[in-house]
């Protein structure tokens, strides 16, 4: 068995090209776990981040700084009372959020988290993963249909217009990425996901400063198109809370609106993973060629642990500031043990195996944290936009530039 | 026939576009369980996809009967009741108030008295119109103005509590005067706060004035000409915002406003921006006429000479002052009694939500939200 495990982690391929159905089955069982967490850390995070942009505090009861408040919402969201409108259109109404999931969830079976770390290494990779995340529009417009009621309907037409609308200035960013790739010395462009990786790591550049400013303008137009995909602000009419109530989902309630939730938040991180691995480097760490060396590749090495240090420090300070009161000590020795967790978990990637397994994740997910950042960020400073404002954007600046970026891609590829 | 549609019938409304695509009418409800319509606002839309064809306002959810209640009460029994009707400017009504029934009597404030008045109210002006920005921008998306607004009304309210005990319904003048002499440090406490909230305006404005977002969404939205404005009888920003220099404390000066130099921003056009950049510069003149109205407090008493029976003689009265809404007018007809005959109050609120459908015919939804917003209503003060 230790065998077993030992000659696949030394392999140099994915569970899907190796062919190796319990490695795939081992892999996917990962994502959905780091994926349900990741959703939960985010629902804490934007709850926090948001509150401190908004001089707030957010959640603050349950448990240290309110660090289990999402274990609570995801409690009371399941025993919630689960109601059906008398008038729905019932089997539709019950498959809805479980297509939405499905589709979010199904992209990450193509995501490169590392050389090897993919469930399978699709050689069209980039279309299965867009071709797949266009599909959750017909999640939501199920259930607008199915609820039978008005505000949803507006909701779910809005939500299919936009995202028709701006996967196709989506999909022209990518072409001019995929472009970039085919730069090598074999001529030949790729349209997988680990392979779009490994043409800038031949390149040495990550492709959002390729022929700049070509590469980032078209990361620029594919980070506006994947905040309006995944519909958040301020493009998130379709749930515009002030005109619609909640828009698609107003007439789901408990777990069935959990999945909505969760389905927002992990395709928000299936197309920063795109980004990442279309422009930032996937998983390549900054700075390869400029600080290269063996000294270097240490210093880099070290990040992982490094910021679990830092964070169980920043726990230990939060324990320390904590009031004094009996009250508070279950909260202040549940935090010490959340930091000494952490501290943990940090020890354990500074082991050289560890370290060097665990590098490509570490960067990919940074990256994709920074861009989850940015989507809060959004969310904290701008309006809304109008549902013809939205189409004007997609439309007629988006898409136009877009198929400039494109067309001078192509011209630079073969001049430069 | 459901109970939409019969509202919607007695309306004559615009057909849906026909020459292009053959299109059925969506009629929805809005509220009164709505986030947006600030309070138990119904409005009934007849859509054409997202086109809005007609509206019709449903009001009376609210409704208390204040006016009746008066003519059960005596003159200064009354007084707390106005508090409750535009519940973010309680002070303006209070002074609305006071000030008609004093006129009905024929006796005057004293001076200090007119000041402490003059200072409370823009401070209340300054209140509404922060709560104004806050649900406008949130009702447009932009959630975090409403915070930092929120954070900074709280010092208002804080004024308002050392001075009179209430934050929000404040009962915070008497026919005659002020019940209260101003506590020890109200004006060093005033000042602090002239030069604390200045500089948040403009980092209201940073996130705004300039936004690209924000000027698409507002600009040649919800546009009505000073001529409508006039018919429809619309008073306050909105007003001046369509270009009309029309500001009561300027054209019929009440409480100690003949004292001050401050200026009546106006707009030009008359459409959402405008209407919020008049506001914000009113914010600032507010500021300007505190921060004349605190180094000047004359001495003296803070209550006329009035008998312990309020009596006003036989008559009838209009007074009106400039509340941060629009204009607030208060009719008492007197029979000579201890309580009025009768009492109509005309609300600012009300009047200007007569503006909404046309402001919104043929907008978008979306436009909807940003017209009921940037009309600055309280459904307290529609419904009375």
């Amino acid at each position: 068995m230790l065998d077993y495990i030992t000659s696949y982690l030394k392999s140099d391929l994915t569970p899907g090209a190796a062919g190796n159905v319990l490695w795939a089955f081992v892999y996917i069982l990962l994502i959905f776990l780091g994926l349900s967490v990741a959703v939960i850390a985010m629902n804490w995070l934007e709850r926090k981040i948001l509150a401190h942009m908004q001089v707030r505090l957010g959640p603050m009861r349950v448990g240290p700084h309110g660090l289990l408040q999402p274990v609570a919402d995801a409690l009371k969201l399941l025993i919630k009372e689960d109601i059906m409108p008398a008038e729905a259109d019932k089997v539709v109404f019950w498959m809805a959020p479980l297509f939405v999931v499905m589709t979010a969830f199904t992209v990450f079976i193509v995501v490169p988290f590392g050389p090897t770390h993919a469930v399978t290494d699709m050689n069209i990779g980039v279309l299965f993963m867009l071709g797949v995340s266009s599909l959750s529009v017909l999640g939501i417009v199920m259930a607008g249909w199915a609820s039978n009621s008005h505000y949803p309907l507006i909701g779910a037409l809005r939500s299919s217009a936009q995202m028709v609308s701006y996967e196709i200035a989506m999909g022209l960013a990518v072409i001019s990425a995929v472009l970039m790739s085919s730069l090598n010395q074999a001529g030949t462009g790729t349209l997988s996901m680990i392979g779009l990786v490994q043409a800038q790591q031949a390149q040495h550049t990550w492709f959002v400063f390729k022929f700049f400013p070509l590469g980032l303008i078209a990361f620029v137009i594919f980070a506006i198109a994947m905040v309006a995909e995944t519909n958040r602000a301020p493009f998130d009419l379709p749930e515009a809370e002030s005109e619609l109530t909640a828009g698609f989902h107003t007439e789901y309630s408990g777990f069935r609106w959990s999945l909505f939730f969760l389905a927002e938040y992990s395709a928000m991180i299936a197309v920063s993973s795109i980004a990442v691995t279309l422009w930032l480097g996937g998983w390549m760490r900054p700075f390869p060629t400029w600080l290269s060396g063996e000294t270097w590749d240490l210093v880099f090495s070290l990040f992982p642990g490094l910021t679990f240090i830092f964070l169980a420090v920043f726990a230990f300070v939060g324990v320390v500031r904590m009031p004094k009161h009996p009250y508070f000590r279950i909260q202040t020795m549940g935090l010490a043990g959340f930091g000494a967790v952490l501290g943990l978990i940090g020890l354990v990637l500074f082991a050289p195996p560890v370290r060097d397994r665990i590098q490509d994740i570490y960067w990919f997910s940074v990256k994709v944290a920074v861009s989850m950042y940015m989507y809060i960020w959004y969310r904290g400073t701008f309006p809304r936009y109008r549902f013809d404002q939205l189409m004007k954007v997609g439309w007629k600046i988006l898409l136009p530039v877009g198929i400039g970026v494109l067309i001078l891609t192509a011209i630079a590829g073969v001049w430069l | 026939m459901t109970d939409a549609t019969k509202y919607l019938s007695r309306l004559e409304l615009g057909q849906p576009d026909q020459t292009f695509l053959d299109s059925n009418e969506l009629i929805i409800n809005m509220g009164p369980q709505h986030p947006a319509t600030h309070g138990v606002l119904r409005v009934i839309l007849k859509l054409d996809g997202e086109k809005v064809l007609g509206t019709e306002c449903v009001i009376g959810y609210l409704h208390r009967g204040v006016e009746k209640i008066a003519e059960h009460r005596t003159y200064a029994m009354f007084n707390p009741y106005v508090d409750r009707m535009d519940y973010v400017a309680a002070v303006s009504n209070g002074l609305g108030y006071c000030e008609a029934v004093e006129k009905l009597m024929n006796i005057q404030a004293p001076p200090r008295a007119n000041y402490i008045r003059v200072i409370l109210t823009e401070l209340n002006r300054l209140a509404s119109h922060m709560l104004w920005l806050g649900t406008h921008a949130l009702d447009i998306g932009a959630i975090t103005p409403l915070f930092y607004t929120f954070r900074d009304r709280e010092e208002i309210l804080k004024i308002f509590e050392k001075y009179c005990g209430a934050r929000l319904t404040t009962h915070a003048f008497r026919i005659g005067g002020c019940q209260y002499e101003t506590y020890e440090g109200f004006e060093t406490e005033v000042k602090k706060f002239l030069k604390f909230v200045a500089p948040k305006i403009d980092e209201y404005e940073e996130l705004l004035t300039t936004n690209r977002i924000w000027v698409k969404r507002t600009r040649d939205v919800g546009v009505i000409s000073a001529k409508d404005c006039i018919a429809l009888g619309v008073t306050g920003p909105v007003l001046r915002a369509s270009g009309v220099k029309w500001d009561i404390r300027k054209a019929q000066p009440y409480a100690a406003y003949s004292d001050f130099d401050f200026e009546i921003p106006i707009g030009e056009k008359g459409d959402t921006y405008d209407r919020y950049i008049v506001r914000m510069k009113e914010m600032r003149q507010s500021l300007r006429i505190i921060e004349q109205a605190v180094g000047k407090i004359p001495e003296g008493p803070i209550m006329a000479k009035i008998p312990k029976v309020i009596k006003p003689p036989v008559g009838e009265i209009y007074h009106s002052i400039e509340a941060p809404k629009g204009e607030l007018g208060y009719f008492i007809v007197s029979d000579g009694s201890t309580q009025p005959y009768r009492l109509r109050v005309r609300p600012p609120s009300f009047v200007n939500l007569q503006a909404l459908d046309m402001m919104v015919r043929g907008a978008l939804v979306a436009d909807v939200i940003a017209v009921i917003g940037t009309l600055d209503i309280v459904l307290g003060e529609v419904d009375r």
